[in-house]
C-alpha cells in the first residue's frame, strides 16, 4: 500500500520562531494516525499545512501520491478537513450547511440529494436536517462537522482536536465513527488532540514537541520504550534524593512536578529496595503500568500539560 | 448514540469512497450560485439588517429633504427640489449600506471558522469572490428597487425604460461598492476596525459623490476650496455612479455641472471591474491569517 501522507523535512517559521522543525514521516494509507502534543508544538501549523490553508516554506510534502506545493486542486478534491473552530453557518439549516458544501465541492442535482441522505443517515441527524444549527448542541454540531468533512467521500480525513468541547458520549460516537469510516471505506484518519486517553486509541502515534517529532510508533511500543513499570516516589528533597538513588542504586529518576519518577523493570522488587535504603524519606511511593504521559515525559524530559505552559 | 454506530450504510458501500472513477470534479458556477444564495438566505433570516439598510437612508432621505428644502438650490433657476435631488444619492447610500454590510460577513466567517472551509474547497478563488459580491449585490439591488418603488409612490416619476437601466445602474454600481466591500474586509480581524473604515472613507466617498451637494462647477469666481473639492469629487469613481443614476431620474438640470452620461456609464463598470479585480487578486493569496 501506498503512503497516504509523506512529509520529509518539512519546516515552517512565523517569523523567528520555528514551529515545525524537519519533520518526516510516513502515514500509511487506511491507518488512525494521531500527532499528540501540547498546545504550542507545532501539530496546529501542521494541520494547517495538510489542509493546504498554509503555503510550504521548507521541506516536501504529498498527500495521497501529489505533491502539496504543485497539485493542490487534486488534494482539495480527495481531503476531508474538520477543523476545531465550527467551520458551520449557524444561521443555516443542518441540511443548507451540508448542501452549501456539497456546492463547493461539485455535487448537485441527484447525487447530492443522495450523498445528503446517506451523511444525515450516518451520523444520525436524519430528524434534525431542517432546524438551524444555532438551536444545536455541541455533539451534533461536531456530526453535521464530520458530514460537511466527508460528503464528497474523502480518501483522507483530517480533524483537528476533534473532541475539543464534547462531552464523553459524544467522543465515544465520534470515535466509532471515525473507526467505521476507516473499517469500511479505508478511508486515512489522521488526527491531533492534546488528549493521552485519546491518542491511545490511534494505530501509530507521532509525539510533537516544540515543532519537532520526538517519537512515533504504536501506542503498545512506545509505552515498551519506557520500560517495564513505572514508579512514582513523594518525598521531602526530590532533588536530593534523586542524586542518592543514582549514587546508591544507579537509578535514574526524573523530578516531575516535585516528584520523583522513574521506569524500572521489575517494579515492584524496586519498590522494597528503595524504601529499605532510605528509611523515613519516603512519604509514598507508587507503583504503575507506563503511560503515554512516561512516554512523553522520557521522551522529552518534561511533564506533558508543564510543556503547554512553557511552549512559546 | 447508537445511530451512528447501527445506521444503514448500504449507499455509501455503493459509491464506494472517492475512487478516481467517481470521483466529482469541482463546478465553480455551482459554488457561485451556492455562496451567492447563502448571502441571501442569512441577509432575509436577519430582519434587523434588512431594517437597517433600507431604514436608515430612507429616514435621512426624508428628514433632509424636508429639511433643506428652503434653503437648497441647484444652480441659478433652483427649480430642482432638494428630496429629487437627493433621490439618487439615497439610493446610493442604500447600496454602499447593503453591500458593506453584507461583506462585514466576511470577518465573522473568518472569525467563526466558516471561512476556512471554504478557502480548503477545490473550487477556484474567483468563484468563491465572485459568489459573495452577487449575494452582496443582489441584496443591495433588492434594497435600492424597494427603495425605488417607495420614491415612485411619493415624488419621483420615471419612464419604465429609464427604470431599467437604473436597474443595470444599481447592479454595476452593487458590485463595484461589494467588491470594494470585499477588499476591505478581507483582512480585516474585527468588525470594528470595518466600521473605523465605514466612517472615515466610505461615508466621505459617499458625502463626496454629489450625492448631498452638487460638484462645484470650475467658474471663473471659483475659490480654491471649491476647486480642490470639484477635482476630489471629479476623482471619486462613486460621482459618476450617482451622477448617472440622476441623469435617469431626470434629476439633473441645465445649470448644475455634472459628467457626461456615457462617461457615468464607462467609469461606474470600469470601478466594478477594478473592484473585482483587487477583491480576487486578494482573495487569492495564502497567508497565515487565513488560519484562526
Amino acid at each position: 500500500m501506498s503512503a497516504a501522507v509523506q512529509l520529509s523535512n518539512l519546516t515552517y517559521r512565523y517569523g523567528q520562531r520555528t514551529a515545525l522543525d524537519q519533520l518526516s514521516l510516513e502515514i500509511q494509507t487506511g491507518e488512525m494516525f494521531v500527532f499528540l502534543g501540547p498546545n504550542g508544538g507545532g501539530k496546529t501549523t501542521l494541520f494547517r499545512l495538510l489542509s493546504t490553508l498554509l503555503n510550504l516554506q521548507e521541506g516536501e510534502a504529498s498527500l495521497l501520491g501529489y505533491d502539496l506545493r504543485r497539485d493542490i486542486t487534486e488534494i482539495r478534491l480527495r481531503l476531508g478537513v474538520v477543523f476545531q473552530a465550527p467551520s458551520l453557518d449557524k444561521k443555516l439549516t443542518v441540511s443548507e450547511n451540508i448542501r452549501f458544501q456539497a456546492a463547493l465541492y461539485g455535487l448537485g442535482g441527484a447525487t447530492l440529494k443522495q450523498r445528503e441522505a446517506e451523511m444525515l443517515a450516518q451520523l444520525g441527524l436524519a430528524d434534525r436536517a431542517r432546524e438551524l444549527v444555532e438551536t444545536l448542541s455541541g455533539g451534533l454540531k461536531r456530526r453535521v462537522e464530520l458530514a460537511k468533512g466527508m460528503i464528497h467521500h474523502p480518501q483522507l480525513l483530517l480533524l483537528d482536536e476533534p473532541s475539543t468541547g464534547l462531552d464523553p458520549g459524544a467522543r465515544v460516537d465520534l470515535w466509532q465513527y471515525l473507526s467505521r469510516m476507516r473499517r469500511e471505506f479505508g478511508v486515512t484518519v489522521v488526527l491531533t488532540t492534546h488528549l493521552l486517553e485519546e491518542a491511545d486509541k490511534a494505530d501509530r502515534i507521532a509525539i510533537l514537541n516544540r515543532g519537532k517529532l520526538v517519537a512515533l510508533d504504536t501506542p503498545d511500543a512506545l509505552r515498551a520504550t519506557v520500560g517495564g513499570d513505572s514508579i512514582t516516589i513523594e518525598t521531602e528533597d526530590p532533588v536530593r534524593l534523586s542524586g542518592e538513588l543514582q549514587a546508591q542504586l544507579g537509578l535514574a529518576a526524573n523530578v516531575v512536578d516535585g516528584r520523583l519518577r522513574l521506569e524500572q523493570a521489575s517494579g515492584h522488587e524496586w519498590i522494597a529496595r528503595i524504601v529499605e535504603a532510605f528509611p523515613g524519606r519516603i512519604a509514598s511511593i507508587t507503583l504503575g503500568k507506563p503511560t503515554l504521559e512516561d512516554v512523553f515525559i522520557e521522551k522529552t524530559g518534561h511533564r506533558f500539560w508543564q510543556a503547554e505552559e512553557t511552549a512559546p | 448514540m447508537s445511530a451512528l454506530a447501527t445506521s444503514n450504510t448500504k449507499d455509501h458501500a455503493a459509491t464506494k469512497s472517492a475512487s478516481p472513477a467517481t470521483l466529482v470534479r469541482p463546478n465553480p458556477w455551482l459554488a457561485v450560485s451556492m455562496l451567492c444564495w447563502r448571502e441571501i438566505i442569512r441577509f432575509f433570516r436577519q430582519r434587523n439588517r434588512v431594517v437597517g439598510a433600507i431604514g436608515q437612508p430612507v429616514l435621512f432621505w426624508l428628514l433632509f429633504g424636508a429639511g433643506f428644502q428652503r434653503s437648497f438650490r441647484v444652480g441659478e433657476s433652483g427649480e430642482t427640489s432638494f428630496l429629487a435631488y437627493y433621490f439618487p444619492g439615497t439610493l446610493m447610500l442604500i447600496l454602499l449600506f447593503t453591500a458593506i454590510f453584507a461583506t462585514i460577513s466576511i470577518i465573522e466567517d473568518r472569525r467563526e471558522g466558516l471561512l476556512q472551509g471554504v478557502l480548503i474547497a477545490p473550487c477556484p478563488r474567483w468563484s468563491m469572490v465572485l459568489g459573495k459580491v452577487l449575494g452582496g449585490t443582489l441584496i443591495a439591488l433588492s434594497q435600492g428597487l424597494i427603495f425605488l418603488a417607495l420614491a415612485l409612490v411619493i415624488q419621483v416619476s420615471m419612464s419604465v425604460a429609464a427604470a431599467l437601466w437604473l436597474t443595470v445602474l444599481m447592479f454595476v454600481a452593487g458590485i463595484a461598492l461589494t467588491s470594494l466591500g470585499v477588499v476591505i474586509a478581507w483582512r480585516m480581524d474585527s468588525t470594528q476596525g470595518f466600521h473605523a473604515i465605514m466612517s472615515v472613507v466610505l461615508l466621505p466617498m459617499w458625502l463626496l459623490s454629489g450625492a448631498f451637494f452638487p460638484v462645484p462647477a470650475l467658474g471663473a469666481s471659483a475659490n480654491w476650496s471649491e476647486v480642490a473639492l470639484h477635482w476630489v469629487m471629479l476623482l471619486n469613481p462613486l460621482t459618476y455612479s450617482v451622477a448617472g443614476a440622476r441623469y435617469l431620474v431626470g434629476g439633473v438640470s441645465g445649470d448644475m455641472w455634472s459628467p457626461a452620461p456615457a462617461l457615468c456609464w464607462v467609469v461606474t463598470c470600469v470601478f466594478a471591474i477594478v473592484m473585482f479585480g483587487a477583491a480576487w487578486w486578494i482573495a487569492g493569496r495564502r497567508t497565515t491569517g487565513d488560519a484562526i
